[in-house]
């Protein structure tokens, strides 16, 4: 299948990416490609198999609701690339 | 010294032959050296390494050292390490200095190895070739035209180039079994589950797989020992018993059944590749084991599943790389959405962008059902065809890729001719099975590794029949022409 130039700009919107105009043709031959390459998957019959997402078919283990971690804020934001008071800043998103 | 296996430095430094700190600064000094033709390494933690060796040399003298004491290993640059850069390849976390260790590199510290530092890889795990690394491509120590593989290819090349004796890497395609093939050098990719993805850069959750490159297999033995087990903290991990994997290295192949999937030995296959691999698994009947050709109907969708599943995955988790808490952040962000896209597109390379938008396509709104369900289901089908195979079979052998190492340049331009690369290893990734590869005859004067393909939790099998062949042939011991 053959995506557009409007759907490879869609889904970088998606996928939170701003990419250039030059790159878009090369983005949207390689996708495109891609996207034929798993289209062969369509032609399978799957009817009644149950999707498999872990090998073993293990099931999310539960614990106990009780604090397991320790505060750790400062060394956590020692990498941040902007903090002030314990907060992680970002540009402005409420007026 | 940087000729012997991980086994003999540790032996040696029980019996007091050298001390953990010479041996340690002897291969630190290699990698100063010689690491300038390889870049097999992003970070060498010369300091932090030597404080850990005269530590381990302490405990010694005091008589409380065990096997690993001072012995001094690596880590692919994907588990995190506690103050230390772990930037996965990428610019993204290029100045990601990990606030603390995987699951992994604790065991290892806890067992007093000596990590030298951190090596080179694909960028975030996504390739076969070592070439998309944000600190520039791997140079694979058999030849500087060649590529070492991928995504581990930093762990492969620096065991290769005798830089470490034993180096931790992941496997979410094929990225130990490949690297470990075009180096010349033993890895296996574990059971999924078998060792934890905690502190371990998530590319594919449900296919990602740590385990060790070595030389030979009683090394990797040993560092299976150490990464393997349960670990509640990565809620994929088995609650299982971990057996010694040196435990049953030295039985006899007499009576083993091998299985040799005829979709695999097919007439695309290379004939010199094939004949290779044939060679190579005639040296398994001489010692006594039995061939029988098996079929796994559904290997052609195995490329097709994995393009669904891992972009998918990987689009979920690199979600969190948005240049808020930690990571790069562009300059001058205008709002939050600016920030978020051009921290994304500054931080990533070309491939890691393409399978993020691969999967991001795939689980949007609309397309679930058709692309990763439908991956998942096929997915079951691929599983099915081993656990049939696996009836008849003990063990399944293949070769690792289409071909020895290919050229700089020559697949990465074209995904989709890289993707095919991965044909004869995804398969065991999807089914979750382990897998290893071990140096098993030579192309044009570049290493071919043999595929073992083990039932779930049959790693000790595996590492069994690679110890035997060790025993009968000495492809393993090869060192690359010209190598210092």
């Amino acid at each position: 299948m053959s995506l557009d130039t409007n759907q490879v700009l869609a889904i970088a919107d998606l996928a939170r990416l701003q990419i250039d105009e030059k790159s878009i043709t090369d983005f949207q031959t390689n996708l495109s490609n891609v996207l034929d390459l798993v289209d062969q998957l369509q032609a399978v019959d799957t009817n009644g198999v149950e999707p498999m997402a872990h090998p073993m078919d293990a099931v999310q283990r539960l614990r106990a609701d009780v604090v397991t971690e320790v505060n750790q804020r400062e060394k956590f934001q020692k990498i941040a690339p902007s903090t002030a008071d314990g907060h992680y800043l970002v540009p402005k998103v409420v007026e | 010294m940087h000729n012997k296996t991980l086994a003999q430095i540790s032996q040696d430094l029980q019996a007091g032959e050298y001390s953990s700190v010479e041996v340690t600064q002897h291969f630190l000094d290699r990698i100063k050296n010689l690491d300038g033709q390889y870049n097999s390494f992003i970070t060498v933690t010369d300091e932090l390494a030597l404080t850990q060796a005269k530590a381990a040399d302490e405990l010694r003298a005091a008589g409380n050292a065990n096997e690993w004491t001072g012995v001094p290993m690596a880590h692919k640059d994907i588990f995190c390490t506690d103050g230390v850069r772990t930037s996965c390849g990428s610019k993204m976390l290029d100045k990601f200095i990990a606030p603390y260790d995987s699951t992994v590199a604790d065991n290892f510290n806890k067992v007093g190895a000596v990590s030298l530092g951190k090596t080179n890889m694909d960028e975030f795990a996504m390739g076969s070739s070592s070439e998309s690394s944000f600190y520039g491509a791997v140079k694979n120590p058999w030849s500087e035209e060649h590529v070492p593989g991928g995504s581990s290819g930093g762990s492969a090349a620096a065991v290769a180039a005798r830089l470490a004796p034993g180096i931790t890497a992941t496997d979410t395609g094929g990225s130990i079994r490949q690297p470990a093939s075009f180096c010349g050098v033993t890895g296996i990719k574990p059971t999924y589950g078998r060792v934890s993805r905690f502190g371990m850069i998530s590319y594919a959750s449900s296919l990602d797989q740590g385990g060790p490159i070595a030389r030979t297999a009683e090394d990797a033995a040993m560092m299976l020992n150490v990464m393997a087990g349960f670990d509640k903290k990565d809620s994929t991990s088995i609650e299982r018993d971990v057996p010694d994997y040196r435990a049953d290295l030295n039985k006899s192949m007499k009576g083993m059944t091998i299985g040799l999937p005829k979709e695999y030995f097919s007439k695309d296959l290379d004939p010199v590749m094939a004949q290779t691999i044939q060679d190579a698994i005639k040296e398994y009947e001489k010692m006594g084991a039995t061939l029988k050709e098996i079929s796994l109907p559904n290997t052609n969708l195995c490329v097709p599943a994995y393009y669904v599943i891992a972009p998918s995955e990987c689009s979920a988790n690199l979600s969190r790389m948005d240049g808020v808490r930690f990571g790069h952040r562009c300059e001058d962000p205008k709002d939050i959405e600016d920030l978020f896209k051009r921290s994304r597109s500054e931080g990533f390379g070309d491939e890691v962008q393409r399978r993020i938008m691969l999967g991001s396509y795939a689980l949007s709104a609309g397309f679930y059902d058709a692309y990763y369900k439908k991956a998942q289901q096929v997915r079951r089908l691929i599983k099915n065809d081993f656990v049939a195979a696996f009836n008849d079979v003990d063990v399944i052998m293949s070769p690792v890729a289409p071909s020895p190492a290919f050229k700089f340049g020559e697949k990465s331009k074209d995904p989709v001719s890289m993707y095919l690369e991965d044909i004869y290893t995804l398969s065991t990734n999807l089914a979750g099975l382990p897998g290893m590869s071990i140096p098993a005859g030579m192309i044009n004067d570049l290493p071919v590794g043999l595929q073992l393909i083990g039932n779930y939790f049959d790693e000790s099998r595996l590492l069994n029949c690679a110890h035997q062949f060790q025993n009968a042939t000495d492809w393993h011991t090869k060192t690359p022409t010209g190598l210092k």
